[in-house]
């Protein structure tokens, strides 16, 4: 319990459970290989390679696109979309739900019932109220996210010591003047955090409607090689859709660190 | 400097009383100091003053007018805890209860900024703070966040300062810097003060006024139908000893 890594021997401590699975899968891959020339489901890293330069570099046959590029740009864009409106949504909602009692007597109930619907369930629905296109997937993506955020910034807002609000108004400010110069500066640091947390959930919506209904984007091409059983292409893009999402989180929190110090005084000790 | 006046004023939550029938007429200028064992209604006093709470019946009046039933700028408050913005460096605390001026963005530019700025510095080093200008709170003790939270709460000039056991978490040390700090500021800006406390010798130290708060009758099946009244009310500024609840005026009024 006492024995904390160096810095130095904390990086290879964090790398050794990378290697061990690149090593068991070169292994396992290898030895399927030599039973099987024609084996696909572990197909060696070299493949793997081959194919992602080919999906990145040359143009697709058919369509002329560079494929991995488009069906980045396509799910990025429904992301940062749906990620972004939830965010604006929880923070606006959140916070009048947490400061306004009215608010909170009126909204409170209704988003803690909403919250609580399986967003896949309603897919359906989104589908064919919003059509096939980029908008039931960004609707999705609102859905599941922006329920968790408000209710999140509610929590955090109403856990706000109620001196600090007193003492605001006895220095003359008026309910929207601590809205914006008290409570927002100081969920801020929460709602970063609970965003990087819907990352996941996020990403999940977002390629579990890619996969139902699309023409591009990470989660079609996954689920579209899947009848070829081509894991040199699936392999790939799940690897490229977890580093995405982990430079998303790591952003999110390095912003969060650079934005708003006074936050994180408390760790630097 | 204003007057506060309770009209026979009762507070109850229910069937619970927890002032009954108080009647005072704190003048302008006064030190005031409310002691009294806990549950005694301390803090609801305070409460009523700073609009938080209104009377069941009765009427507070700040120099003879009735005020709106919430904080406002005339009334200002030292907390014991939380009181200071954790988002704020120092000088942004005090800044900010100038930019409040501005409805809509309560924000301050230009001229306006540096002015208000100036304003801001000078009541920083009037509590000495001048050297942890740009510190956040999280950086300072907690005698120097105190100390920030009355700079942040004269700002503004209150008509009254309320101080809910301002210094009760402060080791005795500060606790003394404290009051060599606060009692001059109060002669200089001609404030009323009004402050509760659980500390004796702060009580009588520091104030020209002192009131004590307890239920003087208990009914040992229904213990909440008799509230707390004034039972002790003291004048500290007579020179020489005044000998009350067995203190003596001059030995508790040199700490």
């Amino acid at each position: 319990m006492n024995i904390a890594p160096t810095r130095g021997s904390g990086i290879i401590l964090s790398a050794i459970p990378f290697v061990l699975i690149a090593l068991i899968y070169i292994l396992g891959s290898a030895e399927r290989r030599a039973a099987n020339p024609e084996d696909k489901l572990l197909p060696p890293i070299s493949e793997m390679a081959g194919t992602t330069q080919r999906l990145a570099t040359q143009p697709d046959r058919r369509s002329g696109e560079y494929v991995l590029w488009t069906d980045t740009a396509a799910s990025l864009q429904r992301l940062v979309l749906g990620l972004g409106i939830s965010t604006l949504i929880g923070l606006a909602f959140g916070l009048s739900v947490g400061l306004l009692p009215i608010a909170g007597a009126t909204f409170g109930t209704f988003v803690a019932v909403i919250s609580m619907i399986p967003p896949m369930a309603v897919l359906p629905i989104l589908f064919i109220v919003f059509g096939l296109g980029e908008l039931s997937k960004v609707v999705l993506i609102i859905i599941g996210v922006a329920p968790c955020l408000i209710r999140d910034m509610s929590i955090e807002v109403r856990g706000m010591p109620r001196e600090q609000l007193i003492k605001a108004q006895t220095l003359g400010a008026s309910t929207w003047q601590v809205a914006i110069r008290v409570v927002l500066p100081q969920i801020m640091p929460k709602l970063i955090k609970s965003v990087r947390l819907m990352l996941g959930p996020a990403f999940l919506f977002l390629i579990s409607a890619e996969a139902i209904a699309a023409d591009v984007g990470l989660g079609y091409r996954i689920f579209l090689v899947r009848r070829y059983l081509s894991m040199d292409v699936i392999l790939p893009y799940v690897a490229w859709i977890t580093l995405l999402a982990f430079v998303f989180d790591f952003l999110l929190g390095l912003f969060a660190r650079k934005a708003f110090p006074w936050a994180y005084t408390e760790e630097a000790r | 400097m204003s007057a506060l006046s309770f009209r026979n004023v009762w507070v109850e939550y229910g069937a619970q009383i927890v002032l009954e029938r108080i009647n005072l007429e704190i003048a302008a200028g006064t030190f005031l100091s409310v002691v009294g064992p806990s549950g005694a209604g301390k803090s609801t006093f305070l409460r009523l003053i700073l609009g938080q709470e209104r009377p069941s019946q009765g009427a507070v009046l700040l120099d003879g007018e009735p005020f709106p039933a919430e904080p406002g700028s005339d009334r200002g408050i030292v907390f014991q805890r939380y009181s200071v913005f954790p988002h704020l460096t120092v000088l942004g605390n005090v800044l900010i209860s100038y930019e409040f001026e501005r409805p809509l963005t309560a924000r301050l530019f230009g001229a306006a900024r540096r002015e208000a700025i100036e304003k801001s510095e000078a009541m920083i080093e009037a509590v000495g703070l001048a050297d942890h200008r740009d510190k956040y709170p999280s950086a300072l003790s907690g005698g120097m966040q105190q100390r920030l939270a009355i700079a942040q709460a004269l700002a503004k000039r209150p008509r009254v300062l309320l101080l809910d056991e301002p210094f009760g978490a402060l080791d005795p040390g500060t606790r003394t810097q404290m009051h060599e700090l606060i009692k001059p500021l109060w002669r200089e800006l001609k404030m009323t003060i009004v402050m509760v406390t659980h500390d004796i010798r702060e009580a009588f130290g520091l104030a020209t006024r002192l009131i004590a708060l307890d239920r003087p009758r208990r009914d040992p099946q229904a213990q909440e139908r008799y509230g707390a009244k004034i039972t002790y009310d003291l004048d500290l500024t007579r020179d020489g000893a005044v000998p009350v609840l067995g203190f003596l005026k001059t030995s508790a009024g040199n700490g």
